[in-house]
């Protein structure tokens, strides 16, 4: 049964595009067919992320308007050949597309697909309308802030008034230091306050940056552990069970010290 | 080690319990006011509820949610015609 997953969040520059791109990647390292699909229009970014912006013919839009047909704007990855692209076009305005066709081209896509997962801009307007359109499930993004955590509160709403039921919670640039110091919500606190279930926790880490700069998705590094949090993710979306990572490193006595207090200051 | 006395001290004001304060009230007022039919449902629900008691003045019936600084109340104003006797 293929499936269509809308990665979403309200807030802007949380890291829905990267949870877009390094899921997409993951799932299609573990042998799924695999489109994403960017709706971000206007604002394309996944094919920079992949690495994928020189080789763009025709767009979404292209797609919709019937400027070509949808195999011929599917750009293939370059490291997975089970792993395309159908970006967003970037000079047309979010309205070039109504929820009505996203849900079509959606459901053409699940027929060669097995994984379908959609970038979605940021705010709740038509852009937000357009993508979570034919989607079956949905991922909320969101970072340990206030204002992230409300706008990912307001977007289960508004997901559950689209009959988008029990969204996953991913928690993006968590700093275990920073929780452990009390200056930053928990992933328990966040739980708690949206009261959806959790598929995943990524740590805020430099390498992220690094790949995004080369275009390779950090997914793929084997030591990295913001590369494992996303493959476990990934393996949660298969439908496994995967213990959540322990993302405080410092040991037994670090914790004991930093739980008296002590070990802020280095 | 004053700064771990004055943590132990002051316990709970490290900025994530502000954070969470601060989400726990927005929330209140953005979760109510996300559907404009939510008022609507609940009083014709409590009209429900109390007809099985007393007999009310549906027509004068008033309900809102009262928003000070750091709490918020549902204020219901019930204007009763009639309570039924016991049986
Ligand atoms: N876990 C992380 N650690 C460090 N940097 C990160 C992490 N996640 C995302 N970033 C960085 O944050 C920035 C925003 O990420 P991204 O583009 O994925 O967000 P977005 O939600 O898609 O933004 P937009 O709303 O503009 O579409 C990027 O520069 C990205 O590299
Ligand atoms: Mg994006």
């Amino acid at each position: 049964m293929a499936k269509a997953i809308v990665v979403t969040s309200g807030k802007g520059g949380v890291g829905k595009t990267t949870t877009t791109a390094n899921l997409g990647t993951g799932l299609a390292q573990l042998g799924h067919k695999v489109c994403l699909v960017d709706a971000d229009i206007g604002l394309r970014n996944l094919d920079v992320v992949l690495g994928l912006e020189n080789r763009i013919v025709f767009d979404l839009v292209d797609v919709v308007e019937g400027n070509c047909r949808v195999r011929q704007a599917l750009i293939k990855d370059k490291r997975f050949n089970n792993l395309f692209l159908l970006p967003a076009a970037q000079t047309r305005e979010k309205d070039a597309v109504a929820p009505e066709q996203m849900r079509e081209l959606i459901k053409q896509l699940k027929e060669e697909f097995d994984f379908i997962l959609v970038d979605c801009p940021a705010g709740i307007e038509q852009g937000f309308r357009n993508a979570i359109s034919g989607a079956d499930d949905a991922l909320i993004v969101t970072t340990p802030e206030v204002s992230a955590v409300r706008d990912a509160d307001r977007i289960i709403g508004l997901l559950e008034a689209a009959e988008i039921y029990e969204p996953k919670l991913v928690v993006n640039r968590i700093r275990p230091d920073m929780v452990r110091k009390g200056d930053m919500m928990s992933i328990q606190d966040m739980i708690d306050i949206l009261a959806i279930p959790l598929i995943g926790v990524v740590p805020d880490d430099e390498v992220i940056i690094i790949s995004t700069n080369k275009g390779e998705p950090v997914v793929l590094e084997k030591k990295s552990k913001a590369g494992q949090a996303y493959r476990n993710i990934v393996r949660r979306l298969e439908g496994a069970e995967v213990p959540f990572l322990e993302l405080e490193d410092k040991g037994v006595v670090g914790r004991l010290m930093s739980l008296l207090g002590m070990g802020n200051k280095q | 080690m004053f700064d771990f006395l004055g943590r132990l001290l002051r316990g709970s004001d490290n900025s994530k319990n502000v954070a969470k304060e601060r989400l726990r009230l927005v929330l209140i007022h953005d979760r109510s006011s996300l559907s404009p039919g939510l008022l609507d449902s609940l009083k014709e629900e409590l009209i429900e509820v109390l007809s099985k008691y007393m007999e009310i003045d549906e027509s004068g019936l008033e309900v809102n949610l009262d928003e000070g600084d750091d709490s918020v109340a549902l204020v219901a104003n019930i204007p009763v015609k009639q309570i039924k006797r016991k049986v």
